[in-house]
């Protein structure tokens, strides 16, 4: 039975198993493929989607529980959070092999979105579903903080 | 790996690969792409598409390629050819520098290509083969990207020149533009690229002087930074070939089992299911997606044969190591009389050490995609010693290497994992592949519980240390006895790396010890064990390195002796780089002020890969009797620093990595030798909270570049342990520091 939702701003139907993995539906159904496997077991993150605007492990999400739902991947990315997570990546050049960055990437936004200016430990507790092996954490907490500077700069401009 | 002969390239070179074949034929390649677009019209993807075509578009149309490194196009694209697998560790960047900077190209027109499998045009001359490892991708490459991009520019000039009918002398190139003042007349590379592909291109162009450069030694922006930021970034799992077929696979629970019977009949059921097959490494599931591959691979019923495994405990292992520790093993080096030394000391203090296997756990786990069609095979994947992957892929098809295409792709990690003597991965994706006996491309991804208990790990090892301290508080005698797997050992490397008996890679680092202490032995006890090593990250350095470091310390410590100027005292006026590291740390931690309540300092010293790096970190208690690593401050001499931005960024990763290891983890095999982690919930890795505050200094040196891949993650656990030893008096011997719960 095909599941129904909308996928980066656009609506589709999956036609495949119910219990398959949002993960392999974003990726062997439509392959949009920023987002990774990476464990299969919801503990590396970097399968990190939005659904519903929250972060979410599409590795342990059967598709049937998206049904009518939101989807954004790493591809489909809008707004000034996205934008000034992005930049920041780029500008004190994060990523290292970068295989689990769209997934570090997708987590960030959430959480400036929910809480503008975030804290260390906001940090920590937004990115610590996340891992690097490459171990690029010092400088996702300084590109998170620094995109925070520029949104903040934005809205008082 | 350093040491590594050339006598491997004669016996296996190669397959001339017309270096067009990278991106302008790449027939199937292509088919990739118009693959994805076809998907992209029909269903939606968007941005990560046009990069994508832009990437696999430059240097299409080349204009202008003087040699395999370079290629010039009509819109000024200089595509640099980079013959390093880059998984992070920065040669794309880095090796593009050298080029950019040798033309004198503006950096937004430089764009990066991995190169294929040809050990002709790109092999390593330090290893005689092509691959990446042991920190060698800028040091066996400065010369000849800085060679390949002066001949390009020497070749422009001289087009420019001819069209304006002016001397050479007479023209300046600054950031892609040719002027000539004179005339007031200016070009680019593209609009000369044309003409300059008549002329002859010299073999010794005239390099810059250190003096000259633009690029080399600034914080150009890392080539790969926005698509890695953008999901844009393609790496081998990202492929989906028309009428892929995805397979996934199921090892044996011990090393060394093989397939007794198979029950494949719950597995066939499965809708997408295609076949499943027996491959001398274990059984393979093929499928027409990956949600239908991993629910076979999880339905099929194996009986394994054991008679040949490997069925000893870790801790049954490690009895054994240490026995055989107790005893001296065959000399790597002997200074003077150490058993006299010890037995006329003052104080002689003993430890042993117990170090654990560790998976490298790269985020991507190990694939490749490969079709054998009408005779020839393609391969695609992250391939680090693409000579041996060649020559695995050839062999298992059992066609001419002239037949096999092997495309290097961006990798997700690695740490040595996809660096294999024996080509296993591609031997193993080849038999997958072929097994099926389909035509169809076929994707061999493994899970990450295939990863973790796969093997190929960093050795277990035990060590067993004696040191000796007179009246006068001088270190008067080491002896170092290692018990070590070798996997140099019935490899391509053995003739290279075993002299005398001795693995040079088992006793790296410690052989090598910079102190003056009269008497020093360092003894090797290469040790029989079922399971697959491999080298990890910086390889025998880092259980070296914690030895000597911590041991060293403990010495220092014992005989009333500074850490930092004891140390200095040891090195004498005969280490200068050695030197240069460690005054630099030592000031870095000095101008953050004093150790703050509740927080010690400890300090660590390791060359590896001919790069020199010194750490002080800072560490306190988390409140759980556990580590909290607070802050490293880092001093690293590479050598010319070619990217300082990059050199940084792997210290900090370097160092992140040492420590998730250090605190964290061990493969352990439970009785039976069942191996106990699974994935990265038993396995844990390194996250943000526990990352440091990371400082790095980095030394203007002159000499030639050293790598930086590896270097940053010795020192990191013995500086931890050593601070974690001042602030609680325990001093840490069997790693990990926080115990392993089963």
């Amino acid at each position: 039975m095909a599941v129904n939702f909308t996928l980066n701003g656009k609506p589709v139907s999956a036609d495949v198993d119910p219990e398959t993995p949002l993960l392999w539906v974003i990726r062997d159904t439509f392959r949009l493929t920023g987002t990774k496997f990476g464990c299969g077991i919801a503990q590396c993150g970097a399968c990190t989607v939005h659904l519903n605007g929250l972060t979410r492990r599409s590795c342990v999400t059967p598709v049937s529980q998206v049904g009518g739902g939101t989807v954004t991947t790493i591809e489909g990315l809008d707004g000034p959070e996205a934008k000034a997570i992005q930049d920041a990546w780029v500008d004190i050049d994060v990523p290292q092999c970068g295989f689990c960055q769209s997934g570090q990437v997708m987590s960030a936004i959430a959480l400036l979105r929910e809480i503008p200016k975030p804290s260390d430990e906001n940090i920590n507790q937004a990115m610590g579903g996340n891992i690097c092996r490459c171990a690029t954490y010092v400088r996702i907490r300084k590109a998170i903080h620094n995109a925070a500077d520029t949104l903040a700069s934005t809205a008082e401009g | 790996m350093t040491d590594l002969t050339r006598t491997m390239a004669a016996a296996d070179v190669p397959d001339d690969l017309a270096i067009h074949n990278v991106s302008g034929n790449g027939v199937s390649r292509r088919g990739f792409l118009i693959g994805s677009a076809a998907a992209a019209a029909t269903l939606m993807v968007g941005v990560y598409l046009p990069g994508k075509a832009r990437a696999a578009s430059a240097g299409m149309d080349p204009a202008f390629a003087p040699n395999a490194f370079v290629r010039v196009a009509t819109d000024s694209t200089v595509t640099v050819i980079i013959k390093h697998i880059e998984f992070g560790q920065g040669p794309a960047t880095g090796l593009s520098t050298l080029v950019a900077d040798e033309m004198d190209a503006d950096w937004s027109q430089i764009h990066a290509e991995l190169a294929p499998a040809n050990t002709a045009k790109y092999v390593n001359s330090l290893f005689g083969v092509q691959g990446t490892g042991g920190s060698t991708a800028m040091a066996n490459s400065y010369s000849q990207m800085r060679k390949a991009g002066a001949a390009a520019r020497t070749v422009l000039v001289q087009a420019a020149a001819n069209r304006w009918q002016v001397e050479p002398g007479e023209i300046t190139v600054s950031k892609g533009v040719i002027r000539h003042t004179a005339s007031g007349q200016q070009t680019t590379f593209g609009e000369v690229a044309s003409d300059a592909a008549r002329l002859e291109v010299p073999q010794q162009p005239t390099l810059k002087t250190p003096d000259q450069f633009t690029l080399i030694g600034t914080d150009v922006p890392k080539l790969d930074s926005r698509p890695k930021s953008t999901g844009e970034q393609r790496f081998t799992q990202d492929l989906y070939p028309d009428n892929l077929v995805v397979a996934t696979i199921v090892h044996p629970p011990r090393f060394g089992a093989t397939v007794a019977s198979v029950n494949d009949s719950k597995a066939r059921k499965i809708a997408g299911v295609i076949a499943v097959r027996t491959v001398p490494m274990g059984v393979a599931v093929y499928a027409e997606n990956t949600y239908a591959a991993l629910r076979g691979r999880a339905a099929v019923e194996v009986q394994w044969n054991a008679a040949n495994a490997e069925t000893r405990s870790t801790v049954e292992m490690e009895k054994t190591y240490s026995e055989a520790a107790k005893k001296p093993g065959l000399n790597a080096r002997n200074d003077g009389d150490v058993e006299q030394s010890l037995a006329s000391a003052d104080t002689v203090i003993e430890a042993e050490y117990f170090f654990p296997f560790l998976a490298h756990a790269p985020m991507e786990t190990l694939d490749a995609v490969i079709q054998f069609k009408d005779g020839k095979v393609t391969a695609w994947a992250g391939t680090q010693i693409q000579t041996l992957d060649m020559g695995a892929l050839a062999g298992v098809f059992g066609v001419d290497k002239a037949n096999v295409t092997l495309y290097t792709e961006y990798a997700g990690g690695s740490f040595g994992r996809r660096a294999q003597p024996g080509g296993d991965f591609m031997a193993e994706a080849a038999m997958v592949t072929k097994a099926l006996g389909s035509d169809r491309p076929v994707k061999l991804m493994w899970t990450r519980e295939n990863d973790i208990q796969g093997g190929r790990y960093r050795p277990l090892a035990v060590h067993r240390l004696r040191g000796g301290i007179d009246k006068n508080g001088n270190i008067t005698g080491w002896d170092q006895q290692i018990a070590v797997q070798s996997f140099m050992k019935g490899t391509a490397f053995e003739s290279a790396m075993i002299k005398d008996g001795i693995d040079s890679s088992a006793v790296e680092g410690s052989r090598e010890l910079p102190y003056a202490i009269a008497n020093l032995r360092v003894g090797q006890h290469l040790m029989d064990n079922g399971v697959p090593t491999l080298w990890w990250r910086s390889v025998e350095h880092t259980h070296n390195a914690y030895a000597n470091e911590t041991f060293l310390d403990q010495l220092l410590e014992k005989a009333g002796k500074d850490p930092v100027d004891g140390r200095l005292a040891l090195l004498g006026d005969s280490h200068p780089r050695y030197r240069g590291v460690l005054e630099e740390v030592a000031a870095m931690a000095g101008k953050a002020g004093p150790v703050p309540a509740g927080r010690e300092r400890g300090v660590a010293l390791h060359k590896s890969f001919n790069t020199y790096v010194a750490q002080i970190a800072e560490v306190s208690d988390n409140g759980n009797g556990e580590p909290r690593v607070n802050r490293i401050w880092c001093a690293v001499d590479c050598g010319v620093p070619v990217n300082p931005n990059v050199i940084r960024a792997q210290m900090e990763g370097g160092i992140g990595f040492g420590i998730g290891a250090v605190l964290y983890d061990a493969i352990t095999l439970s009785d039976g030798g069942h191996v106990e982690q699974t994935n990265f919930d038993r396995y844990r890795s390194l996250r943000i909270h526990e990352m440091p505050d990371i400082e790095v200094s980095v030394i203007r040196s002159t000499e030639a570049p050293t790598g930086v891949g590896e270097p940053g993650t010795p020192p990191s656990g013995p500086a931890i342990a050593n601070a974690w030893r001042r602030l609680t008096g325990h001093s840490v011997h069997r790693l990990p520091l926080v115990p392993v719960t089963a």
